[in-house]
């Protein structure tokens, strides 16, 4: 089998299912509790939410455990409107955002928030010249990925961290998902950003799991109320054993990055240099994009016929994003990037992890080859 | 940069006559106690100073657990190299490098025990000196007060190079003073009060009165987390756990409630003295400040001190609480004293104790207990613990953590 869908999950980690389920049969205590198994299992609630501060090089009271990449987009966005609607009402994000940011911004627009939406080029990238044109005196928030799902383009994050640096009351949002390990990532004190996503089964951690960075000093309005853990701002029971195998899983995905980055990096400028080969191909990934998404398409032939028949090989791709793929619509993506809706809807995605091996994508483009065949007169 | 030796002065200690042999002996002692995991090292206590030699021990780490050790004037790392002219040159270019930076001045101090050596103490100098004028650029020679003093030494066995001297934290090395009983409770006052008594050579046992279950596991962990940091001034502390259960009801079902603060007060000094005698201790020490609760003001000592007449050393007796807590930053107790567990001073506290208790009817009152009996029952249940440096339920967790994460 070749897995090359990490970036709709990855599988978890040996290791860090092993933690998981050690912690889960061990240390029962709810980390509230007065006695002796909650002190136990809040110690190492409290030591897992350290090492993933001192790995980001941030404050644990930066880190807030959260169920994942969607609370964490709803959480940014909605709770800092909801901080923040005295001071003004007006949005800014991407037109290539995941749909955890784009419908929470949609739901907001809906309550009567203004919205500015950004274009992106050929590249999927925006312009930092039209941010500084959409800032306003009531602009609240603006949201940006720093990879896109689908293609990999990565955005500018810097220059507009830069440009952010002149609107200090503005929240900067940051979904980091599909980032993390992947790009160089700075936060902390030196950096802009106040808010940023992250999910642990982008990273070999367990399903349900993720994390939100906001910046000490930095307000927004919890979403789930309830029992007051996580210092007030998110309650909810901990997942003690969720949390513990995400720290794990972060420490081992963040061991020797510029190597696996570099493999990985390898196989999509492999896969790259053969694709652009094939006269009817075409590819919508950037070189300077991130090192593991490739997406491109194979003219005529609709995105889902390639994944059934790469599947039928046992080679799992996907049709851009797996939230868009089940609904069949095409890929927004590129839809953004004023990609033609003929070919948008022909495009794949191939998205790699540190585990994959050049011998694997040499056996996906002889199988590619025998589709390309196959399909090459069908039109 | 590693160095090869580390030479400590002791400051006070050269002034105390008779004693000083005694104290020397006590702080190479310590000294080798806290350094007891680095294997190779070797201490060599003389008469006017003290030598380690770290035969490759991570001299870093060396430096900094010496930080903490009482009786420790100054101290300096020393590199040891052959004796060759080129070779000596570039290692105190490379001494001088590590602390220049533009504007500083330096001097070479050259001593020479080997009087044979072809080069006299001048010579030394002038070939070093010329030598740091042509490799860093910039720098100025001053022989009053220079920014940076290389200090090297002439021995048969080798060149000696330091260039560092580090502040001690002086006083007198723990145990040189005999030995005394901490009353440690679980606030910000009596780990400084134990931390002021070690610093003038007395060596610590803390005594913690524990009352389960209306004092909670975690208030025992935070005495003993403290003990562990007054370790790191002495190596390890024991900890002796009181139970003191029973005599907190007793004293709540019997005494009235205006003497209730000042009778547990009486059985608890009454507690550590037993416990003093037994382990040969010479004082007892606590944590009061004059004024600051009902059972600290003179009128309270006056009925408390009345059952011992052990010397009973209240080191932070006239400190404001600003004074303390800045101790209790400097020793890192103080975040931990403010964490909110409940210890056995407060659980029964009346809502008004006297604030001037008769000495007489604090006698009446405790009478009315089989205070022989309480006691006795109290001493059989010492629960005795040694705590060394590092002995915290946060290290213990993390250790614990650790293979999960």
């Amino acid at each position: 089998m070749i897995y090359f869908d990490n970036s709709a999950t990855t599988s978890i980690d040996k290791d860090v299912l092993q933690t998981f389920e050690k912690v889960s049969q061990t240390i029962n205590g709810n980390p509230s509790s007065l006695h002796q198994l909650g002190d136990y299992a809040d110690g190492l609630l409290q030591q897992s939410r350290k090492q993933i501060a001192d790995l980001l090089h941030v404050l644990p009271e930066e880190i807030y455990f959260t169920s994942g990449g969607t609370e964490g987009d709803n959480w940014a966005i909605k709770g800092t409107a909801i901080e923040k609607r005295q001071f003004g009402r007006h949005i800014i994000t991407t037109s290539v955002e995941h749909p955890a940011v784009k419908e929470s911004v949609g739901q907001l627009k809906m309550l009567g928030f203004d919205v500015t939406i950004l274009p992106v080029d050929h590249s999927g990238r925006v312009a930092v010249s039209d941010l500084k044109e959409a800032l306003r005196s009531d602009t609240i928030l603006v949201s940006i990925m720093a990879v896109n799902n689908e293609v990999g383009s990565i955005q500018p994050i810097g220059e507009i961290e830069e440009v952010l640096k002149n609107y200090p009351r503005v929240h900067f949002h940051v979904d980091a998902v599909q980032a993390i390990g992947k790009i160089p990532f700075l936060l902390g004190s030196e950096s802009r950003i106040d808010l940023a996503t992250f999910s642990a089964h982008k990273f070999h951690g367990p399903k349900g799991m993720g994390f939100m960075y906001i910046k000490k000093g930095k307000k927004i309005a919890p979403l789930l109320n309830g029992g007051g853990q996580e210092s007030g701002r998110r309650s909810g029971t901990e997942n003690v054993a969720g949390a513990a195998a995400m720290a794990k899983a972060l420490r081992l995905v963040l061991e020797k990055t510029e190597e696996k980055q570099k493999s990985q990096k390898e196989i999509k400028t492999y896969l790259t240099e053969k694709l652009a080969g094939y006269k009817k191909v075409s590819i919508f990934s950037q070189k300077e994009g991130a090192p593991h998404i490739l997406c491109f398409a194979l003219k005529g032939i609709r995105g889902e016929v390639m994944v059934h028949a790469f599947e039928k090989k046992e080679i799992y791709i996907s049709t851009t994003s797996a939230c868009s793929s089940r609904n069949g619509t095409t890929s927004s993506t590129l839809v953004a990037m004023n990609v033609p809706e003929k070919i948008a809807t022909s495009a794949v995605r191939i998205s790699l992890t540190d585990t994959n091996k050049l011998e694997e994508a040499k056996i996906f483009m002889e199988e590619f080859d025998h589709l390309y065949q196959q399909f090459k007169d069908i039109k | 940069m590693q160095y090869d030796e580390v030479m400590i002065r002791y400051g006070e200690l050269s002034t105390k006559g008779k004693n000083k042999k005694i104290f020397i002996k006590q702080l190479a002692h310590n000294v080798k106690f806290a350094l007891h995991d680095f294997e190779a090292l070797k201490v060599h206590g003389e008469r006017d100073r003290m030598h380690l030699e770290l035969n490759g021990s991570d001299s870093d780490a060396v430096l900094e657990r010496l930080e903490s050790i009482f009786g420790i004037q100054t101290y300096s790392p020393v590199r040891r190299i052959e004796r060759d002219l080129e070779l000596v040159k570039k290692v105190a270019v490379e001494m001088i490098k590590e602390l220049y930076t533009e504007g500083k001045t330096f001097k070479i101090a050259t001593r020479r025990s080997d009087h044979d050596y072809e080069l006299d103490t001048n010579d030394m100098n002038q070939l070093l000196g010329a030598e740091i004028f042509s490799k860093i650029e910039g720098i100025k020679v001053q022989m009053k007060k220079p920014d940076i003093t290389l200090r090297v030494e002439i021995r048969n066995e080798g060149f000696f190079l330091s260039s560092r001297t580090i502040l001690g934290a002086g006083g007198l090395p723990v145990g040189s003073s005999g030995r005394g009983m901490l009353m440690l409770s679980g606030g910000i006052d009596s780990p400084v009060a134990g931390y002021l008594t070690m610093k003038r050579g007395v060596d610590i046992e803390a005594v913690h009165f524990h009352s389960p279950p209306y004092t909670s596991p975690r208030a025992l962990q935070k005495a003993k987390d403290l003990a562990a940091k007054l370790a790191a001034f002495s190596g390890s502390v024991q900890f002796i756990e009181v139970p003191f259960t029973e005599i907190q009801e007793e004293i709540k079902k019997i005494v009235p409630e205006g003497y209730l603060m000042t009778v547990t007060r009486r059985l608890m000094m009454r507690l550590t003295d037993r416990i003093r005698e037994e382990r040969k201790g010479l004082a007892i020490i606590n944590g009061e400040s004059l004024g600051q609760v009902a059972s600290q003001t003179l009128h309270s000592m006056i009925a408390i001190n009345d059952v011992t007449a052990t010397p009973v050393i209240r080191p932070v007796i006239s400190m404001d609480k600003n004074e303390i807590i800045e101790i209790a930053q400097k020793i890192d107790t103080f975040e931990l004293s403010i964490q909110p567990f409940e210890d056995c001073c407060t659980i029964f506290a009346p809502p008004s104790p006297k604030t001037q208790p008769k000495l007489e009817k604090a006698r009446k009152y405790e009478s009315r207990l089989d205070v022989e009996g309480l006691i006795e029952r109290a001493m059989n249940g010492l629960v005795i613990t040694k705590i060394t440096v590092g002995d915290t339920l946060e290290a213990q967790q993390k250790a614990d953590f650790s293979s999960l994460l």
